[in-house]
């Protein structure tokens, strides 16, 4: 018991230090504290972006869908492949706008374009909204790793609040500095922590991949491909292609582009980052050997599969290594999150109501800012019980209905007006919500529907609304038309 | 700074980055099944996979050959 919390709290002491040393021989200004001043190379920007390929999401909830679901759990692995091909193009483009105009956040980049601060305002909003489940998730996973890893010795709760306090420390002091620090040691323990166990136990339960798939499907007939109906082919495409498109619309993503030297950066990214995240491949493997190991995993629970054939099958020294890379991948998107709410709020919400402060008062805000979302957060994860996936791909459909109009403004100038961007920004997430207080699918919209599109994601839903109530605007205020308005987030950020 | 932000113009190998979309998304209900087993992996995953490294080897010989046309100015 105490060597795997001993291991834990070490990797959680190295992990604050980092965070706090990446401040050094910087003066964090907003533009240091958000975007790293710029100045970023391939690697850090590498490891910012490849810090959605390991979150906890990938480490509890790959697992646990591949443990609970099966095939479908393979969607994990296309869209990030697409998402990648797609950046290839998109991310350049990006970076060759905002660098000039010194923009900070996601919203600074649609108001700029839309000249638009209503615009900017309804981007922040939705931004924060998808953040905080997305914050949520990570804190969540925290609790899982450390009080499975510690053998109970510590409390979900203790290690959430334990997190929360250690995020809140260093990204005051370093901000993304911080993250991208921290990321470096996330990628190498990772790495080698899941590369390990998803050779080793296919291999010392199962003797092999071959036979370990073909006992699973023997056990279970039919779960390693996609079902007739329900997750069915249908479901998987519309999902993939629904965040496929989301992927880089998370705010934080998106200003990670802002942190490259030059944009070539995200060129090589795009061909690297294909194969690195093959590494889930081998969370799917773990997922799949706990299956028939330590069967009996119901719902939400399914999200312990890695931990639990972890220590069914491993001494205390090697499930605190285990334990201790998945607190790293709570903690470093956990970072990005938390730098990236509070910026948003600081630049995008609080500065255009405070006509007169000052950069240094909205850095000082947006530091401010950080415990609050922090805590929030924290409380949250405490009092929820969705799982893992399932959170992620609600906080999916509303950052992708942020896509429309983004491809919209990529030539020199917007091709619909920003009413136009805003009436369909606002109709898909409203439809979003709608959706899912009600918990509907697109089963109960339509009943007499065929099967196929009974099986689509009902985010696609949001994304039509989203589009139909933009063309319609757009035709009915003309982006001629549009209002030169000051843009004081942007002007005073040059 | 000058090569960094210079625009790249679209051009008729960059349609070779709609594979890895068809692949992933078009080709899943024709791949949906567990047998035949590819390397140990069901057919579905192992159909994923493929595709997977293949976005890696597209995206390179895309960037490949951009690099050839901007390798003038070029620095590492």
């Amino acid at each position: 018991m105490s060597i795997s919390l001993a291991i834990l709290g070490a990797f959680f002491v190295v992990a604050v230090v980092l965070g706090i040393l990446a401040r050094r021989g910087h003066d964090m200004n907003l533009e240091q504290w958000t975007v790293g001043g710029r100045g970023f190379g391939s690697v850090f920007v590498f490891l910012l972006m490849a810090g959605e390929i390991y979150t906890t999401f990938t480490f509890l909830g790959g697992s646990g869908w591949a443990y609970g679901k099966g095939a479908p759990a393979f969607y994990i692995l296309c869209y990030g492949a697409i998402a990648y091909s797609l950046s290839y193009f998109l991310l350049p483009v990006v970076w060759r706008y905002a660098q000039p105009r010194r923009l900070l956040s996601q919203a600074d980049f649609f108001i700029a374009k839309y000249e638009s601060p209503a615009l900017g305002i309804v981007v922040a909003l939705v931004g924060v909204a998808a953040l905080v489940p997305y914050l949520v998730l990570q804190l969540k996973g925290l609790g899982i790793i450390v009080s499975e890893s510690s053998y109970g010795s510590i409390a979900p709760a203790t290690a959430v609040w334990a997190g929360t306090a250690a995020l809140v420390v260093y990204v005051v002091i370093s901000g993304v500095r911080g993250s991208a620090w921290t990321a470096a040691l996330k990628d190498v323990m990772i790495l080698a922590v899941v590369v390990a166990i998803g050779v080793y136990l296919p291999v010392h339960y199962y003797g092999g991949y071959g036979p370990m798939f073909r006992a699973i499907e023997q056990a279970k007939p039919g779960f390693l491909s996609l079902s007739e109906s329900g997750m069915s082919p249908t479901w998987f495409m519309s999902t993939v292609v629904l965040t496929a498109l989301g992927f880089y619309m998370w705010p934080q993503y998106f200003a990670s582009v802002y942190t490259a030297r030059n944009e070539d950066v995200f060129r090589k990214n795009a061909v690297l980052l294909p194969l690195y995240q093959l590494v889930i491949l081998f969370v799917f493997f773990a997922g799949f050997a706990a299956l028939l190991v330590v069967p009996g995993l119901k719902g939400a629970d399914a999200d312990l599969s890695l931990l639990r054939v972890s220590k069914h099958t491993f001494g205390e020294g090697t499930v605190g290594l285990i334990g201790a890379a998945g607190l790293l991948t709570a903690l470093v998107p956990g970072s990005m999150i938390l730098v990236s709410a509070s910026a948003i709020v600081a630049q995008n919400i609080y500065r255009p109501m405070a006509t007169s402060a000052t950069d240094r008062t909205v850095a000082l805000v947006a530091r401010g800012l950080v415990p609050v979302v922090a805590v929030i957060a924290a409380l949250m994860a405490l009092h929820g019980g969705q799982a893992i996936v399932t959170l992620l791909l609600m906080g999916y459909n509303v950052v992708t209905q942020l896509f429309p109009a983004l491809l919209l403004s990529l030539g020199t100038r917007p091709r619909v007006s920003a009413v136009a961007a805003i009436a369909g920004i606002v109709a898909g997430e409203a439809t979003v919500g709608v959706v899912t207080i009600m918990g509907l699918s697109i089963a109960t919209l339509l009943p007499s529907a065929p099967q196929f599109v009974k099986d689509l994601n009902v985010g696609i839903v949001a994304l039509i609304v989203n589009l139909v109530v933009l063309s319609v605007v757009a035709l009915v205020t003309p982006r001629a038309a549009r209002v030169r308005t000051e843009v004081p987030a942007v002007a005073s950020a040059s | 700074m000058a090569s960094a932000t210079q625009k790249k113009p679209m051009r008729g190998y960059h349609l070779l980055a709609l594979l890895p979309a068809i692949g992933l998304v078009a080709g899943i209900p024709f791949a949906n099944r567990a047998e035949p087993y590819v390397l140990g992996l069901p057919f579905l995953l192992f159909w994923i996979v493929a595709w997977v490294v293949a976005t890696s080897a597209i995206m390179g010989t895309i960037w490949l050959l951009d690099r050839r046309r901007a390798a003038p100015e070029r620095a590492p």
